[in-house]
């Protein structure tokens, strides 16, 4: 991740050229745009993080208001892959696969601190963060955090699909990445 | 039921099998020679103590108590009379081994196979002695005190904040 970018909900349209009656922009941004509202979610949720995900989820703080309304609970048609909680060496291959499945282009948020560095359990059985196993784009800190926090966490990663390239998975970093986890 | 109607009559008919008795907050527990275990198990539940609940069996480790290291611990439970009674083995960390319960209990298959997840404990004689909670690669039993609680991959303590 470059620098830290919060986006605004309101924001402008993508740089571009305008004229009377007419807007023309780069494909890329528009793209990425339209990316960037229509984000579907992939909730994996295990433990206390997950009760905040579902607060996060509530009219009260409301994630449909970025474009995420629909959870999908298939990894094949979700962007978006929110992993809210501890997780155990066990589990570990299991959300491996998961991501494995996920379409491109895809991103990962690790809510918490044990979903990003094992949080308090410092022990033999839990996985010490799961960038051990899988590329993480955003890490939202907090144990648990607060809706809002996971909602800047959702925002960064729209800010994330606006800038990057539409073909990430071609550029050699992306395929480096993969690779030294063991993903193709 | 009373603790001393238990304790006497596990003895009269055990003699040699008690090495030990206490009551700690008033709860009967024997130290049974490992030979013994599932013998005055099986009588517990089938005599008319009818003490013939397993309520767990787990492990323990003890690395000072020489020749006595590990433990298998069983808790049995009589619920007409809401007796409890708890059962103690010990054996020395080389030979872990002790005999299943899993023909007098169905329930004592899951518990063993925790146990021996947990601890390296061999129950001889279960039908499936395979690790049932940890990942199957883990590759050592966790909870015996030779191996660290820690997790050695984590990289955000390091000695100035944490003493490692």
């Amino acid at each position: 991740m470059s620098e830290n970018k919060i986006i605004k909900t309101d924001a402008p349209a993508p740089p571009g050229f305008s004229g009377e009656g007419f807007f023309a922009t780069k494909l890329d941004s528009l793209i990425g745009m339209a990316r960037s509202y229509s984000l579907w979610p992939l909730p994996f949720a295990t433990s206390c993080c997950g009760i905040e995900f579902m607060a996060m989820m509530m009219p009260t703080y409301d994630l449909a208001r970025f474009g995420a309304e629909r959870m999908s609970f298939s990894p094949r048609q979700a962007d978006c892959l929110l992993v809210c909680g501890t997780i155990s060496k066990k589990l570990g291959p299991v959300l491996k696969e998961i991501y494995t499945q996920m379409a491109e282009p895809k991103w990962v948020i690790a809510v918490g601190a044990c979903a990003s560095s094992g949080g308090i359990f410092d022990t033999y059985s839990v996985l010490q963060g799961i960038d051990k196993i899988i590329p993480v784009d955003v890490y939202v800190p907090g144990c648990p955090p607060r809706p809002e926090q996971i909602l800047e966490g959702f925002m960064q990663v729209q800010a994330l699909s606006q800038s990057e390239s539409l073909r990430r998975r071609d550029t050699p970093e992306y395929q480096n990445l993969l690779e030294s986890y063991g993903i193709d | 039921m009373t603790n001393e109607f238990v304790l006497e009559a596990i003895q009269r008919e055990f003699s040699d099998s008690v090495i030990s008795h206490s009551e700690p907050y008033g709860f009967l527990t024997l130290e049974i020679k490992k030979e013994d275990i599932k013998k005055i198990i099986h009588y517990l539940k089938d005599s008319s103590l009818e003490i013939n609940f397993l309520t767990d069996i787990c492990g323990i480790h003890f690395p000072e108590n020489k020749e006595k290291e590990v433990g298998v611990i069983y808790h049995l439970h009589n619920m007409m009379t809401n007796f409890r009674i708890r059962l103690k083995t010990f054996m020395p960390i080389e030979n872990t081994e002790v005999d299943t319960i899993t023909d007098l209990f169905a329930g004592a298959n899951w518990m063993e196979r925790e146990t021996y997840d947990f601890f390296g404990i061999n129950f001889k004689g279960h039908p499936d002695l395979r690790i049932i909670l940890n990942d199957p690669d883990l590759g050592y039993h966790p909870m015996l005190k030779e191996y660290r609680l820690e997790d050695g991959t984590r990289t955000d303590k390091d000695d100035k904040m944490f003493g490692r």
